[in-house]
């Protein structure tokens, strides 16, 4: 779907060739042979071991069902082509030479390989996360349906238990968390100048780890036992005692977090070393910024989130006793180590949205972010002060009380910087020249619909509170003001943003408009009433409740209904934009950063030659402020503002100049 | 200056909205339960300060927000006008760092004050030890000179006393929560925690819950305090003490099926007789599985109904049935109940 306007020699596709070639060649065709080849390797292994230690029975299906989940996805992913070029590179071989076939769409196959465009990976993400997004949600619904009125509705007690906790993994491993990671992938690399990540072939694993744990994930729900219930936190001793659906959850989370590792890692390198010239870290875009910020959280954190999940694996697998009570364990233990990431998570969780946000709301109300270097330091001492934080996800497990108070005061103080955003937000408003499009308008929800959870959150910092509160609805509210009235709401700002850039066609307003309202007000009636549910005693995680939550429920469960049917407005308008749309200018919001300044969408190769930055991102208002210039000055921008400078200052590919569109 | 019309606009706009709002969540929402410790007291209080605090800083950012839409949005002729370059203001920033800074800390000073009151070690402490296991609760009141605990499905306390809880997991992670009382606390597997209340002069019946994720039957652990005054509770001290005795003339199956669905013991939270009228769907319908099985075999229903029988019902995960009514029904009760099962799946 999208369009290339360089191109090198015709690419090497597996359809062309006899079926021998195809079944060699990386792709589909070969995953259908190395994928079962692979599950029969990890038989022999777990069988042939149990036969030579004379362990029985030899012939377990679990213990192979548990080494499959780790080893057959190697297969699909060496099948698919993944390692390819590192395996022949590790194989002393010649290295193929780089034909950058393996870069760029041009149909819809191109997203379905291993292809090392940061743009197509993007876009991978994107529509991968929004998938599991729909997944997640449809999970959703069946929890609201369960919960309407009391009493058991249409399913058990262990079904409810397996639709929380895969509802709340999907939605955090497999949606918020790589969507932002897609979205930075196609536009950062844009952002500073640079013609694609620092390392493409890693980039491209990356993405593919992630349709693995989602499968992992949903596929749990086969397993004998059903899916995993142990809600996303998988506390230990339950998690080490329930059936096998358990390990698909532990191991779909190792795959998750490999990627996002990786990912971090290629951000981290990218920004360090491939800004364009003139770009000091005080001229990046606060986009660039908040990624920095996220990947240093990912790359410290994440290894903490795969060791819990191995420890519970070994105590499941191999009779390990990390968490076993009875017999010299630790239980609390799986909480200080699972929580020193998730805490940190939800920051990675939260970080890029802040960058989106600064984007979005300085380009439309066509001011300098207020107050640039607070907002840059104030990112990082979110990172700092993130991991200072987790025990007060313990106030109430029976942890040495004398932790509960540094702990406390830790989390009030990253109120601090927080609110210096908001607030800083607020004042770039202030005597700007608003838009309210449906990219704003999910900016200024975002701006409330934060604030409130953040308010929450203080109070849930207060440790008598979160001592009546853990473990409630209360929790429940405050998880969702926070991540749907802010990280997705940051999410559809960036979408609707950046799709004019990524699709090359402009969506349509009206439905935005719309799908905005019905989210808005869907949202706020669903999630509102549950602090009140949580204060009067309402435990979270439960099937069924006491009958005097009844009213409050039902009118949860009917708004929740309301806020899902929004998602298929949402849906309806990017598919038919993308399809047929109007085509969008290369610049159809007159920003001044650098991904603005190329087609859309941009060229294979992004740039023809690298951009120099000269001044600042955000300097609307001023006369003649230009942020990079191009070589290639093909038509002159043409003052395209009464109130000061455009974008860049050169020639791009696409049709950057005629009317701005908003 | 010329934004002084409207910030004394804003400012007017401000003060309304949180006028209103702090009536509506101080006045007119209901968030809390009753209050029937010195704690919950205390923890209401703290929420009140928290709601009087944040109200202004909500109302204050939507303020903002919609007074910006309203004065700053772009009008028809000036899609290609920018805003003026402000690129910061040190005074303000400082401001609103030091301000919410500051307010932060003293929230963090008071919440500690409240937190060392509410824990504070009292006199006189009556001291329950609170058993939780896949899926129930039990309490056992140790007692002086040597005589054997109190036990009991649910919890029975006097006005006025200080409580001091410890609190087992026989399993796995569940968290002891009396939403009455404000408190709670993990049952933790391999240690003891605990947690002190002071109750006060009201009594009642209120929810004991479990707030952790403890398996398939986590929405049915539930239990109820009881509070007494003091006489009342003597007289429940001392008969939980004794053994219970059947009616004159009851037969035994009809003491049985009011054991059955007797909250006390809580069998109705899991399972469905329709004969006795119970609805729990959590374990096995027991009329269907035990028909004409066990009917003849009260050993085998003995051994059921204490958890020590290894027979699983196809479908259910094994070792759920609680292992404890062995030790808190007495011989003649259990009898009873086994000769109510042994009638309802004849």
């Amino acid at each position: 779907m999208s369009t290339t306007v360089l191109q090198q020699q015709p690419p090497t596709r597996p359809q062309q060739g006899s079926l021998g070639a195809r079944l060699r060649a990386p792709g589909w065709y070969r995953v259908l042979w190395t994928t079962p080849l692979s599950f029969g390797f990890c038989f022999a292994l777990v069988t042939g071991i149990r036969a030579i230690s004379v362990y029985h029975p030899v012939l377990d299906p679990t213990a192979i069902c548990t080494v499959s989940l780790m080893g057959v996805p190697f297969g699909f992913l060496i099948g698919l082509g993944a390692f390819d070029y590192w395996f022949y590179w590790a194989a002393g071989r010649p290295t193929r030479p780089e034909d950058h076939s393996g870069h760029g769409a041009q149909s819809w196959r191109d997203y379905f390989r291993v292809n090392t465009d940061h743009k197509v990976i993007g876009i991978q993400y994107v529509v991968n996360s929004f998938f599991f997004f729909f997944i997640g949600g449809l999970l959703a619904m069946l929890m609201r349906a369960q919960l309407a009125s009391p009493g058991s509705q249409f399913m058990s007690a262990n079904s409810y238990n397996e639709l929380f906790s895969v509802h709340a993994s999907l939605l955090i491993f497999l949606f918020v968390i790589p969507v932002f990671a897609g979205l930075a992938n196609f536009v950062l690399p844009l952002m500073i100048g640079a013609p694609d990540m620092a390392f493409p072939r890693l980039n491209a694993l990356s993405f593919w780890l992630l349709p693995i744990a989602g499968v992992l994930m949903v596929s749990s729900f086969l397993a004998p036992g059903g899916a995993f219930n142990t809600g996303w936190t998988a506390y230990a001793p339950l998690s080490t005692d329930v059936p096998l659906g358990q390990t698909f959850f532990t191991i779909a989370v190792q795959f998750a977090g490999a990627s996002s590792i990786a990912t971090a890692l290629n951000f981290l390198v990218t920004i360090i070393t491939m800004r364009a010239p003139g770009m000091s870290f005080f001229r990046m875009p606060l986009l660039v910024w908040a990624n920095f910020s996220t990947s240093l959280l990912v790359v410290i954190a994440t290894p903490f989130i795969a060791a819990s999940q191995f420890l519970v694996l070994l105590d499941r697998a191999l009779n390990f006793h990390f968490f076993d009570a009875g017999a010299g364990g630790n239980v609390i233990m799986y909480q200080h180590i699972f929580w020193f990431y998730s805490h940190p998570a939800v920051y990675i969780m939260m970080l890029p949205g802040f960058g989106i946000v600064s984007e979005v709301l300085s380009v439309k109300a066509r001011k300098p972010i207020f107050g640039y270097r607070m907002m840059a330091f104030s990112l990082l001492a979110i990172v700092v002060l993130g991991f200072t934080v987790w025990a007060h996800h313990m106030f109430t497990s029976g942890m040495q009380a004398w932790i509960r108070i540094p702990m406390m005061i830790t989390t009030a103080i990253i109120a601090v910087p927080t609110g210096i955003k908001i607030f800083s937000w607020l004042a770039t408003l202030w005597r700007g020249v608003l838009r309210v499009d449906t990219p704003m308008l999910f900016v200024y929800g975002f701006l409330a619909m934060f604030t409130l959870g953040g308010i929450s959150g203080v109070m849930l910092a207060m440790i008598p509170i979160d001592i009546h509160v853990s473990g409630t609805y209360f929790i429940v509210a405050h998880i969702h003001y926070v991540l749907f009235g802010g990280s997705l709401f940051t999410i559809f700002a960036g979408v609707y943003y950046w799709f004019p850039k990524m699709t090359g066609r402009m969506y349509d307003e009206t439905l935005g408009k719309i799908h905005f309202w019905l989210t808005f007000i869907g949202f706020n009636l669903t999630f509102g009433p549950m602090h009140i549910l949580g204060l009067e005693g309402m435990p979270r995680r439960v099937a069924d409740y006491a009958a005097q939550f009844a009213g409050l429920n039902m009118f949860i469960s009917i708004a929740s209904f309301g806020l899902g049917l929004s998602t298929f407005v949402f849906i309806y308008n990017m598919v038919s934009s993308w399809r047929g749309g109007p085509r969008a200018v290369s610049n159809p919001w007159r920003s001044m950063t650098l991904e603005w300044q190329v087609s859309s969408p941009p060229p294979v190769f992004n740039f023809d030659a690298i951009p120099t930055v000269v001044g600042g991102p955000y300097e609307y208002g001023v006369e003649g402020a230009v942020h990079g210039i191009f070589q290639k000055p093909a038509v002159e921008a043409g003052h395209v503002g009464g109130g000061g400078g455009g974008g860049g200052a050169g020639g791009d590919l696409g049709s950057a100049h005629g009317p701005s569109r908003e | 200056m010329r934004d002084r019309r409207l910030i004394l606009q804003m400012v007017a706009f401000f003060l309304v909205g949180t006028a209103v709002l702090l009536f509506i969540v101080l006045d007119v929402v209901h968030w809390f339960p009753p209050a029937v410790t010195t704690q919950a007291k205390n923890v209401d209080r703290l929420y009140d300060v928290m709601l009087i605090v944040s109200v202004p800083i909500f109302v204050g950012v939507v303020t903002v927000i919609l007074f910006s839409v309203w004065k700053f949005h772009m009008r028809p002729g000036q899609e290609n006008l920018d805003g003026p370059p402000i690129h910061g203001n040190t005074r303000l920033e400082v401001v609103w760092t030091a301000v919410p800074a500051l307010l932060l800390m003293s929230l963090c000073i008071y919440a500690f004050t409240v937190l060392q009151t509410d824990e504070k070690k009292q006199p006189n402490e009556m001291i329950v030890d609170v058993t939780g296991q896949q899926f129930t609760w039990t309490f056992s009141y140790p007692q002086p000179n040597g005589k054997p605990p109190i036990k009991a499905f649910e919890l029975y306390l006097p006005t006025n006393a200080h409580v001091y809880f410890r609190i087992h997991s026989k399993d796995v992670i569940h968290s002891f929560w009396i939403p009455a009382f404000r408190l709670q606390e993990d049952a933790v597997p391999g240690i003891t925690t605990s947690y002190r209340a002071t109750l006060t002069s009201t009594t009642g019946t209120y929810p004991i819950v479990c707030a952790v994720l403890c398996g398939l039957g986590h929405t049915a652990m539930r239990s109820d305090v009881h509070i007494l005054a003091p006489a009342q509770f003597a007289a429940w001290e001392k008969q939980a003490g004794a053994p219970v005795a059947a009616t004159p003339g009851e037969s035994p199956a009809s003491l049985g099926k009011q054991l059955f669905t007797s909250s006390t013991l809580g069998c109705g939270g899991c399972h469905t007789i329709a004969d006795a009228g119970t609805t729990g769907t959590i374990g096995p319908r027991l009329a269907q599985v035990l028909k004409g099985r066990f009917h003849k075999a009260p050993f085998i229903l003995r051994q059921i109904v204490t958890g020590g029988s290894s027979y699983v019902v196809p479908g259910y995960p094994a070792n759920v049935m609680p292992k404890t009514f062995g030790s808190v029904l007495t011989p003649t009760e259990l009898s009873a109940l086994v000769a109510y099962l042994q009638k309802v799946s004849k």
